[in-house]
């Protein structure tokens, strides 16, 4: 049984992912579409939080909605004039667009529904995760150990670095 | 009331749908990314939820959203550095006027 606060704090924020979800694909101003992915990443934010995931959810908070979204601001401000809205969208595209949309959520959902009783699983109560043990995981060479990806995914973030200044420097 | 696997997982096939609808329509760039953003942060909410509720003694799930979340951020890195590349030589980032590769 879960706490009426956790209830509602959890109805608000599928209501804001899916709101904000829809707005940002439907809206015209494209810095709009920036905010909102922005309401919808902090909301994904708060589900970690909600599962126990404190360091996830400041991951995202500090990567995605401090790190991500503002790269998009830039690059929006970099080529976009302000106040101008996008072209409407065709109506061949968007039927196009909606029948994938629509068919890909039906069969998901069709999926999920015929699951329901492996789907409504209840929250069990697990000893609160502390930093120690995600850091211990990240650097261990075990079996389940995670370091050979932590290296990788540094390796990479240092091509990606090269990379971005490599393609967008002026010739 | 309880909260259940399903009621966490809605709300991301949502995300997603709304993803896959924006990545189709909109023929701006930027736009696309942010669809591309959405589908991608479903997934992760997806890993998170099912490694919690399914395995909640392990952590798989939780370095695999950790993991994507870095991958996304270095590849939305290099889109947005090729994006103002394209618009610095084709001034516009719009996909139906962008046709040739070399200018």
């Amino acid at each position: 049984m879960e706490s009426v606060g956790n209830i509602i704090l959890y109805f608000i924020i599928a209501i804001a992912i899916i709101v904000f979800s829809v707005l940002t694909v439907t809206t015209k101003r494209i810095l709009r579409s920036a905010t909102y992915l922005l309401f919808v990443l902090l909301s994904t934010a708060v589900v970690y939080f909600q599962m126990g995931y404190e360091f996830l959810g400041s991951t995202q908070i500090a990567v995605y909605a401090g790190g991500i979204v503002v790269l998009f601001v830039f690059a929006i401000m970099l080529t976009h004039k302000p106040g101008k809205d996008a072209e409407p969208l065709t109506r061949h595209k968007r039927v196009l667009g909606a029948v994938a949309a629509v068919a890909a959520v039906a069969v998901c959902g069709c999926a999920l529904f015929s699951y329901a009783d492996f789907c409504s699983k209840k929250l069990t109560e697990v000893p609160s995760l502390d930093m120690a043990t995600i850091g211990h995981w990240l650097l261990s060479t075990d079996k389940f150990g995670f370091l050979l990806p932590f290296e990788a995914v540094s390796i990479l973030l240092l091509a990606c670095i090269i990379g971005g200044l490599v393609v967008a420097r002026r010739r | 009331m309880d909260l259940t696997m399903l009621m966490y997982l809605v709300p991301s096939l949502v995300m997603f749908g709304c993803g896959i609808f924006g990545f189709i329509t909109h023929k701006n760039m930027i736009s696309m990314l942010i669809s591309l953003e959405l589908m991608l942060n479903s997934t992760d909410i997806n890993f998170a939820v099912f490694n919690r509720y399914l395995f909640p003694g392990q952590l798989d799930g939780m370095f695999f959203t950790l993991f994507a979340i870095a991958i996304a951020a270095a590849e939305t890195a290099v889109a947005i550095a090729i994006i103002i590349n394209v618009y610095r030589i084709a001034k516009n980032v719009d996909i139906n006027q962008i046709t040739k590769l070399k200018f």
